[in-house]
């Protein structure tokens, strides 16, 4: 891969040729089905964005997607591969659920912030034993990390089937949080100021997910502890050299990068659903790392890639509602090929961009 | 070009409420219309009543659960007759909305949601797999009958609970192996796990196998016809899948359900409450038709159609392991 690109065309146009490149090849797709490309395009973007509803779907999305994101862009700083997001915010889910049905005798200012750090602490601790197996024992965190998250739904779905679920009802969900034991809804907040919100699931996680946004860049970019989990990852020898513990270093990004994506459980178990549901994970901890491989793990690209994918989500959701011949199937596969050209198929462009402003360089 | 991207978007517009005002509405669940199985039933129900009425329903698969609550209240805004939501999963959704939309009407299958406006309809497959799990002990000849479910949750177990007792009432001595086979919703969708499992049950002596667990089930039926063991269906009759093979089917009428909640609403005979449908209202039972006809002596049809009586009569009580405790 010769030739450096200028950075805004790194970060700017080469995921959007990437992105226009997957659109364009959906559209053949769309058109093999007999729809017209351009009238889903437009379902597409105004699902997405259109109306303040979409709005709130999109941002809704984009917070589980943020982190996520986040999760697999910190192991990836490690030089480690975390396929188990989805289980960490399941395992997760458990924790907040612990807290929020368990301590609710507590006023809603302990309730929430325990609560909330329950969910952390459960997925950096699911997130923990891979990173010692791998740190410790040499087992691969790929594989483990993919066992944990069966192990997660397994345990979980015990969970639910026998111990947390709602007797009243006999299916496998616990009973609705106290209202003081939930995070806001946007809906409530303004219902507070005497207004009303359009109905969605948004709620204060996403604000909590910016936070995570900005401490992961501190983290990573601007603490000595980071500073030893980019050296791990870029080269463990060189690290073990410089006086760095890299098993140390791996099980400390595990835990972080399972504690961010164990935050996910705050946006759909306390926030949106408000109670545990069976498989509230939905594939977001997969998506993932299709959302750090396009935000080019880096904090910022994470959040525009959430966003953008939060948009692919709702917007493909309006799609399948309004256009019968497109089913959720099609949907999925219009995701999946962005997912291939911004992650899969990166450097499919990059060596003609870069050839092309290397040319540029020469003549200026 | 900026014409054409005009024209597409009032293409749009045109295609966009893809439904007619007092048109019904369904939103199936994760298995997808597809599944052959409950969703399937629920998709065959909408068909028919398309076929009778010439009206387009409107619809929805959804993926994950935040989808549940936005398709429903979708679906009901834009003025549905009915909006029927197929499977447990969408209590909740269907409590929040149907207080948001008083005045629209909303049918639930498999949960009950207490609300003025909100038809339930629920199940008794208890007493269904009871009949199934009698003609599965009576057509072992080893004794020993297996169970393959899903997910190890309430509503697989009631499947269970009444086939186990079905068996232990036709042979007391019989021996009742379950399996289930995931822990992921995707348990219901892996035919290959399903077959793998009944095989390792036929090892163990079964000879017929029930099987609870969607599209799973598929994998179940295929191994019991390799093995040249018997198997029995569920949801839908699945009995011509393989004639021969297929001792019978525990016929849940989800069709029937989804078919009335549409056809009551364009008729005014839609009410509001619980439905519940066991034997007697023939909303659950079992399959006798010309592919399983070879397989079940009249001796069979005879105590199954008595022990069916007898439930009917409350003389034999299946236990519902959901009932609320």
């Amino acid at each position: 891969m010769k030739g450096e690109l200028p950075r805004w065309v790194d970060l700017g146009l080469l995921p959007a040729v990437n992105l226009l490149a997957a659109l364009a090849l959906s559209s053949l797709v769309v058109l093999a089905i007999g729809v017209n490309p351009l009238a889903a395009l437009a379902i597409l973007v105004r699902g997405a964005v259109g109306y303040p509803e979409a709005w709130g779907y999109t941002l809704y999305y984009a917070t589980n997607f943020v982190f996520t994101g986040l999760a697999v862009a910190v192991a990836f700083h490690a030089g480690l591969f975390n396929i188990g997001g989805e289980g960490q915010a399941y395992v997760a889910g458990l924790g907040a659920t612990l807290v929020c049905l368990g301590l609710d005798a507590l006023p809603g200012f302990l309730v929430v912030p325990l609560a909330i750090l329950a969910a952390a602490a459960f997925g950096a601790a699911w997130g923990a034993i891979p990173g010692w197996l791998q740190a410790r024992r040499g087992s691969h965190v790929v594989i483990t990390t993919i066992m944990f998250n069966f192990l997660a739904s397994a345990l979980m779905t015990y969970m639910l089937s026998n111990v947390l679920l709602d007797p009243t009802y006999g299916s496998p969900e616990t009973r609705h949080f106290a209202p003081h034991a939930t995070v806001w809804k946007l809906t409530d907040i303004a219902a507070r100021f005497g207004f009303e919100a359009p109905r969605s699931p948004l709620n204060a996680a996403t604000l909590l997910a910016l936070a995570a946004a900005a401490f992961v860049w501190v983290y990573v970019w601007r603490t000595r502890a980071g500073y030893a989990l980019r050296t791990v990852g870029a080269n463990e020898q060189a690290a073990r050299y410089a006086g760095i513990d890299p098993a140390r270093t791996i099980i400390a990004a595990m835990a972080i990068s399972g504690a961010l994506a164990g935050l996910m459980a705050v946006n759909e178990v306390m926030g949106s659903q408000q109670r545990m549901v069976l498989a509230f994970t939905g594939g977001y901890g997969f998506v993932g790392i299709a959302v750090a491989l396009m935000g080019r793990n880096h904090p910022v690209g994470v959040c525009l890639a959430a966003l953008l994918f939060g948009a692919l989500y709702q917007g493909g959701s309006d799609l399948a509602f309004e256009i019968s011949t497109i089913n959720r199937d099609l949907v999925i596969v219009i995701q999946g090929l962005v997912i291939l050209f911004c992650g899969a198929l990166e450097n499919m462009f990059r060596p003609a961009l870069a050839a092309f402003f290397a040319r540029e360089r020469a003549a200026a | 070009m900026k014409n054409v991207a005009l024209a597409a978007l009032f293409a749009a517009c045109l295609a966009g409420p893809a439904m007619a005002q007092n048109a019904p509405a369904v939103t199936f669940d994760v298995g997808g219309k597809f599944d052959r199985s409950f969703n399937q039933a629920a998709y065959d129900g909408a068909e028919k009543f398309k076929k009778e009425t010439g009206v387009q329903y409107a619809e929805f698969e959804v993926r994950n659960a935040a989808e549940r609550e936005q398709s429903i209240r979708n679906l009901a805004r834009r003025g549905a007759s009915v909006v029927v939501a197929v499977g447990f999963n969408n209590r909740s959704a269907v409590e929040t909305v149907a207080r948001e939309f008083p005045n629209v009407k909303f049918t639930i299958i498999d949960s009950v949601v207490e609300l003025p406006n909100v038809q339930s309809v629920v199940f008794r497959e208890h007493e269904g797999s009871f009949l199934v799990g009698m003609l599965a002990a009576m057509a072992s000849k080893s004794g020993k009958v297996g169970f393959v479910g899903g997910m190890d949750i309430p509503l697989i177990r009631k499947f269970y609970k009444g086939y186990e007792e079905g068996a232990k009432f036709a042979n007391p001595k019989a021996d009742v192996l379950m399996n289930m086979t995931g822990t992921t919703p995707a348990a219901f969708n892996d035919p290959t796990r399903g077959a793998e499992l009944a095989r390792g049950q036929f090892d163990r002596g079964v000879d017929v196998v029930y099987a609870a667990a969607g599209a799973t089930g598929l994998g179940v039926y295929q191994a019991a016809k390799d093995a040249h063991k018997l198997a029995i269906g569920v949801d839908s009759n699945q009995d011509h899948l393989h004639p021969g093979t297929m001792l019978s089917s525990m016929i849940k009428r989800v069709d029937v359900a989804v078919y009335n909640a549409m056809i009551g609403a364009r008729n005014g005979t839609w009410k509001a409450g619980v439905t519940v449908l066991g034997l007697k209202e023939e909303g659950v039972g079992w399959s006798l038709d010309e592919f399983n006809r070879k397989l079940v002596t009249p001796e069979m049809e005879k105590k199954v159609n008595e022990a069916r009586a007898a439930i009917i009569a409350g003389k034999i009580k299946v236990t519902d392991v959901t009932a609320a405790r």
